[in-house]
């Protein structure tokens, strides 16, 4: 395996791990706190309602924003320390 | 000024602005015609995405439908965001590494098969027709009702419109014309709704203003949860759907944003791999304003039409509004005939309240109603009159109807790009005639282009009887197909072409006969083969939300197969290395 395979093999992996973390989140904010975990939340109010709905309505989206701007910086990141960086 | 006046001038003056940057961004190759030659800055990819991805039915019909959903309308939110983080981290990086033109062609070449190619195409044709009949009858609409042309006359003009900017300017007139829809569409969205926002809460920003307190000091939501269950409604803030069909349902929605074609060829115009992850980011800003403003707009849109007509209390005879002195949206509204109403107990006043709920419906005779007299409250009117119900100036009813319009063009150029360029480049110069010269293929594309707005505009006038059910259909192809191919291309090494289109065949097979089972036999009325009622649906998994359950039938598929089948040879698998790692994006592009 040459040099540059084998740092491709571990930015992958680097990168699989960071994904990895991401989509949890991704799944615990809009299908965990939106819907399945709600009634669980149901105690917490926000504005007339429960922190389920909140979640549902608007802050997963908010979740999905900041997720993607993590995501970009930490690969941006990734991509210099592995040498896989374009120009 | 009057009202008709004025639209005409705000409407003209935006079309006058979308040709003009056509001039100006017209394309002179094919790379400029597909792919924008990749020079588009990740901010404004970001915009034109936005624009491209927010369709008539998001402007228009979304806020309306959760202002009756409710809470369960807030699967179209996350659903319709959601996907931009898949795009992000599964997709968009690496397809731009690819650097390749269409879809189909990443599928074709990725899985060494010309079979799986055309599969991909025809996923793409079908997903997009669809798609774009909708934002057709869209434009005829928004005409119909703002400029008092026929429906006719309004897709006429319409398809003139697109026909000029997309088959002039390609992928780089398209671009930079969204960037100009999206400014005029938000605008037009936001205004009203900081209008309404203030009025009802004293918060200037509706996302805000939603979970705020009205003038009586009292949480809006429970304000509307009281003031509809009141009159037998379902709260709002309270869930009908099943947890599973509502969990399947927004997967659905966000497996197949990712994988709708003429969203992920938005990502083949930027520069750079890294620019293709900020431009995800961006895009869904940009989306976010619109997505967390419109359930406030629908929530509060609820709180004002039930205020308007149960001006009093619940039951009493002076409690509801006399017909006689409607305001007069609802007149202007009457003669759309998107609102109905029947004073089918004949007191002239207009009761408003859920006569499907039995014990409401019991206490309500007594009161003497005789049933629900807004026969027809459309979805629609929740966005187009808001305005008007809140008293805003003409100039912001102008804007509201280009922005709509907008909404629908921007769309409509996106999706008539994906179908043109996979016919010119995929089926023309991918299949029958690989020699084509640069110049021959471009005018291919812009004839395929041509053609391809003719028979969306034909489809928008005489639309089939299904047009409203195929969005499903759409999403289903796009989730159960185009998305798991995509994602298996890039992380599976071991996924060869045998798996692929067994998977893909797989997948949407079985997306396709549920929602043909409950929907008719392509959706002709009379074959469905059982009543479209949960009862009656595998698990409570609603046809909508099936794609999900298509797109794992599709990865178990492809997992079987794979063992079974030989690995894909040496260079594919090289392949499969190099568009992982960013570095030398730049070259890759052209054939």
């Amino acid at each position: 395996m040459s040099d540059q395979s084998r740092s491709g093999a571990a930015y992958w992996k680097a990168n699989l791990r960071l994904v990895v973390i991401c989509m949890v989140i991704w799944a615990v904010v809009s299908y965990g706190f939106g819907i399945i975990l709600r009634p669980l939340l149901a105690g917490i109010p926000v504005g007339g309602t429960d922190l389920g709905f909140w979640f549902a309505t608007q802050g997963s989206i908010v979740v999905f924003l900041l997720l993607i701007v993590f995501y970009s910086k930490r690969m941006n990141k990734l991509d210099r320390e592995f040498g896989v960086h374009e120009d | 000024m009057d009202l008709k006046t004025l639209t005409y001038l705000v409407v003209g003056a935006t079309f006058a602005l979308y040709i003009g940057i056509a001039f100006w961004a017209r394309a002179g190759t094919t790379g400029e015609f597909y792919a924008a030659g990749r020079g588009v800055s990740p901010v404004v990819n970001g915009m034109a995405t936005a624009a491209d991805w927010m369709s008539a039915a998001s402007f228009i019909s979304m806020a309306g439908l959760i202002a009756f959903m409710g809470y369960d309308g807030s699967l179209f939110l996350m659903g319709w965001t959601g996907g931009y983080v898949l795009l992000a981290m599964l997709l968009a990086p690496y397809l731009r590494k690819f650097g390749k033109y269409t879809v189909p062609e990443f599928v074709g070449d990725r899985f060494y098969s010309q079979a799986a190619r055309v599969v991909a195409v025809i996923c793409l044709i079908v997903a997009s027709i669809t798609y774009v009949i909708g934002q057709m009858r869209g434009v005829g609409v928004a005409f119909s009702r703002f400029l008092e042309v026929s429906v006719d006359t309004g897709l006429y003009v319409g398809m003139a419109v697109v026909f000029v900017y997309a088959v002039l300017g390609g992928m780089k007139g398209i671009t930079y014309t969204q960037v100009a829809q999206y400014v005029v569409l938000i605008l037009a969205y936001t205004i009203p709704a900081i209008f309404i926002s203030m009025n009802l809460t004293g918060n200037p920003i509706p996302g805000l203003g939603l979970f705020s307190s009205t003038a009586e000091g009292v949480p809006l939501l429970t304000k509307l949860n009281q003031v509809i269950g009141d009159l037998g409604f379902p709260k709002f803030t309270e869930q009908r759907r099943s947890t599973l069909d509502m969990t399947l349902y927004t997967l659905s929605l966000m497996i197949g944003t990712a994988g709708l074609p003429h969203v992920i060829v938005r990502f083949f115009t930027v520069p750079k791999v890294r620019d293709a992850r900020s431009s995800a980011g961006w895009a869904l800003f940009f989306i976010a304003i619109l997505y967390t403003t419109a359930p406030a707009v629908g929530a509060m849109a609820r709180l004002n039409l039930t205020n308007t007509v149960q001006t009093g209390a619940v039951g009493s005879p002076e409690g509801n509004l006399s017909y006689e002195q409607r305001p007069q949206w609802f007149k202007n509204w009457e003669k759309t005939g998107l609102l109905k109403f029947e004073d089918k107990n004949g007191d002239g006043r207009i009761q408003y309240y859920n006569d499907k709920n039995k014990e409401f419906a019991a206490k309500a005779e007594g009161f003497g109603w005789k049933g629900n007299e807004l026969t027809k409250v459309d979805n629609d009117i929740m966005v187009l009159a808001n305005p008007e119900i809140a008293r805003l100036p003409n100039w912001v009813i102008a804007l509201v109807a280009a922005g709509g319009l907008a909404a629908a063009l921007s769309t409509a150029a996106g999706l008539l790009l994906a179908i043109s360029s996979a016919v010119s480049h995929d089926l023309l110069k991918g299949m029958f005639n690989k020699n084509i010269s640069e110049a021959g293929e471009l005018m291919a594309a812009r004839i395929s282009m041509a053609v391809a707005i003719v028979v969306a505009g034909y489809l928008g006038l005489n639309p089939p009887g299904f047009a409203a059910q195929v969005v499903a259909l759409a999403f289903g192809l796009a989730a159960s197909s185009i998305f798991p191919a995509l994602m298996m291309g890039i992380f599976s090494k071991r996924v060869g072409a045998a798996p692929a289109v067994a998977g893909m065949l797989a997948g949407l097979g079985v997306t396709l006969v549920y929602i043909f089972w409950f929907k008719g036999w392509f959706f002709i009325p009379g074959t469905e083969m059982a009543a479209n009622v949960p009862a009656n649906w595998f698990l409570g998994i609603s046809p909508e939300a099936f794609g999900a359950v298509g797109a794992m039938v599709n990865f178990g598929m492809a997992w079987v197969v794979s063992r079974v089948s030989a690995p894909p040879p040496a260079h594919i698998q090289e392949l499969v290395e190099s568009i992982r790692v960013p570095k030398g994006a730049g070259a890759a592009t052209g054939h």
